[in-house]
């Protein structure tokens, strides 16, 4: 890695930090910087500890969704060899919600329940992606199109589920289903920590034929990347990361595509950053809950409204910058 | 490049090659209108009350010699003006997409998926949220405005004169739409007054519409097919590229301005009627295509006539499903447009790697 991935990481780790620490702070109770500092190390008033211990897992949680989401959308965006192959464009996104709204209604809500139901639902979006996309496989453009299809039939049958629940559980489902890191707490902060425990290894694990496999195929197997089992093993990995961001916070969309492309002008390396995307992942979410928050006076938008409308802003700008790209 | 015309009448027996094809196109009219007043009849009677085709009827032409009133009731004051208002909305929405394919020369062109009529919904959700505007006869101005401004802005960040790429138009209208989604989610959080009627509306649904009001939409629905009327020759010379359009003697830039205020009439009546419903105007003129042809002039009536009998049969089929509540009919259009969509998308060709 050379020294301006390395100076682009810790600066966004830095600033990730200090969004943090000022969403933490402020809210109907606010807190200083210094107060919330303070609290953390365990030097902090009463009160100002109970604030801090309300809202530290929310501010976590986004974090660790925001890293998934990162992650996911730059393994995906290599292994599809497209900018614009990211879940939330291609479907995944949307079939996880799907999962995860089926699960809350069918099965009630625990967060480790929806992750699994979020998980089926993504791997069979997935699935029906790749048979739509068959003759060409995942590096055509076509996917765009097909998952942005996919996309509104899943969207419907969200709806339609929505209009066949009980009261309680469409209620529910309706806060999950925007994306929305209210009421975060360390309930949810534990199944997302294991799991991405579990995950992010192994996606280094495969990083280094990941890598290779951005050169393309037969340069890959000509190095002795075994690309039939990578593949599908780094697309399920990816999936699966997706899914846990979606259980946990509910979709939120366009990170997964942003994330990688704008470490890529930050960075100026090739290859898929993983580490950076996933700082930067962690930075948007934060920072679009932090707006979201803060941003019209005392009215609280939820996460997953703001990254929609700054994500839809960015990929206005991406293809207006990108006129005659050769996927166009 | 996406072509979806291709020259009408170019081989040698031209004359009888062309006399075929207007019977065959006069067949369809004939059997679409037949499926519109199937669908018609059918809107009229299902519902949470199920009707017998002797009421519906005796609704409709016998109304008050006192023998069924209640039943005449439900299909005079209920039914009927919900069919009406769907066979509007589905005449409005199925012409603007064929406008807009033929004039984009991109078969994915539709003002749902393109976030025109998101565009419309922002501008009367604005109304609502700041000026407490809410009367369809106000609010259509500037669902107008909303929609031009979509149409503006899809074909500039679509890539401008050549709009040709799918992949590219088609991002354009998801980006502009979560744009969209996100301002309407953040003026209904400042202003909450208006919040349970907005979000019934902008679902898409033809339920509770005040009717009073369609006669304030009608203007622009009227203008809107009038102007389609006039550019038809001129988008047919489009359809054939744009130097060959100039040879004809159509003014490309003229006929792309006069249909984008079209397609905004248009996508402004069916969006302040109804809320912003996608994927009707997508599909229909594939399908007429399919059926007779490339003339848009001929595309653009059959979709006229048969985008209202999806958007009725999905209302249908919305109320049948979920009966005894229902399904609101954007949502079943979502569903099954996306399905026809996945299949639109597998039969292009030229959609490059």
């Amino acid at each position: 890695m050379n020294r301006r991935s390395l100076f682009s990481i810790a600066a966004l780790v830095l600033v990730m930090l200090a969004v943090g620490v000022l969403s933490i702070g402020t809210g109907e109770f606010q807190l200083s910087f210094g107060d919330v500092l303070k609290t953390l190390a365990g030097n902090g008033t009463k009160a100002q500890y109970l604030v801090v211990t309300d809202r530290l897992p929310r501010a976590l949680v986004g974090v660790l969704v925001g890293a998934a989401l990162g992650l996911a959308g730059s393994v995906f965006q290599t292994l599809t060899r497209n900018p614009l192959g990211s879940p939330d464009i291609i479907g995944f996104t949307t079939g996880s919600a799907t999962g995860g709204v089926a699960t809350i209604l069918v099965l009630g809500g625990s967060p480790v329940l929806i992750a699994g139901g979020a998980l089926v639902g993504g791997l069979l979006t997935a699935g029906v992606v790749a048979l739509f996309a068959a003759p060409r496989g995942l590096q055509s453009s076509r996917i765009v199109l097909l998952g942005i299809a996919l996309s509104a039939v899943l969207a419907g049958i969200n709806s339609y589920l929505l209009s066949r629940a009980t009261t309680d559980g469409a209620g529910q489902a309706t806060v999950w289903l925007v994306g929305n890191l209210a009421g975060r707490d360390w309930g949810y902060f534990a199944p997302l920590a294991v799991a991405l425990l579990l995950l992010t290894p192994a996606v280094a694990a495969l990083s280094r034929p990941l890598r290779m496999l951005e050169m393309g195929d037969d340069t890959s197997i000509g190095i002795g990347v075994p690309v039939q089992r990578v593949r599908p093993a780094l697309f399920v990995l990816s999936v699966a990361l997706v899914a846990v961001a979606t259980a946990a916070a509910g979709p939120i969309p366009f990170v997964a595509l942003c994330a990688p492309q704008l470490v890529k002008r930050l960075t100026r390396t090739p290859g898929p950053n993983l580490i950076a995307s996933m700082c930067m992942g962690a930075l948007l979410v934060v920072c679009a809950d932090y707006a979201g928050q803060r941003l019209l006076a005392a009215s609280l938008l939820p996460v997953g409204v703001v990254a929609a409308a700054l994500g839809g802003l960015y990929l206005i700008f991406f293809l207006v910058t990108r006129r005659r790209a050769a996927w166009s | 490049m996406v072509t979806i015309a291709s020259p009408p009448g170019t081989g040698p027996d031209q004359g009888t090659s062309r006399r075929a094809t207007r019977t065959a196109s006069m067949a369809v009219l004939a059997g679409s209108l037949l499926a519109l007043a199937a669908v018609v009849v059918l809107s009229i009677a299902i519902g949470s009350n199920r009707l017998s085709l002797g009421e519906v009827f005796h609704g409709l032409f016998a109304y008050g010699d006192g023998e069924h009133g209640y039943t005449d009731a439900v299909v005079r004051d209920d039914r009927l003006p919900r069919t009406l208002l769907g066979l509007l909305v589905g005449m409005a929405l199925g012409l603007a997409g064929a406008l807009m394919q033929a004039v984009t020369r991109n078969p994915v062109a539709e003002p749902g998926l393109l976030g025109i009529n998101h565009g419309a919904a922002v501008m009367i959700v604005f109304a609502g949220a700041l000026f407490d505007i809410t009367a369809p006869t106000s609010i259509i101005w500037f669902a107008f405005a909303g929609a031009l401004g979509g149409t503006a802005l899809v074909y500039v960040v679509g890539g401008g004169r050549g709009t040709s790429s799918p992949i590219r138009l088609v991002l354009a209208g998801v980006a502009l739409q979560a744009v969209f989604a996100g301002i309407n989610q953040g003026m209904q959080v400042i202003n909450t007054h208006n919040l349970d009627k907005m979000r019934a509306w902008l679902v898409g649904s033809l339920v509770n519409r005040d009717v009073g009001a369609l006669s304030g939409l009608l203007p622009f629905f009227a203008a809107g097919v009038v102007l389609a009327l006039v550019l038809g020759r001129a988008l047919n010379a489009i359809a054939l590229g744009e130097d060959t359009a100039r040879g004809l003697g159509a003014n490309p830039m003229l006929t792309r301005i006069g249909s984008m205020v079209a397609v905004g009439l248009l996508s402004a009546a069916a969006t302040a009627a109804c809320g912003p419903i996608a994927f009707v105007g997508l599909m229909v003129p594939h399908l007429v295509r399919l059926l007779v042809g490339h003339d848009e002039r001929w595309v653009s009536a059959l979709s006229m006539v048969l985008a209202p009998v999806l958007l009725l049969g999905c209302d249908v089929l919305g109320r049948w499903v979920g009966s005894p509540a229902e399904i609101q009919v954007g949502i079943v259009a979502d569903v099954v447009g996306g399905l026809a969509f996945l299949f639109v998308v597998r039969r292009l060709k030229a959609v490059r790697r």
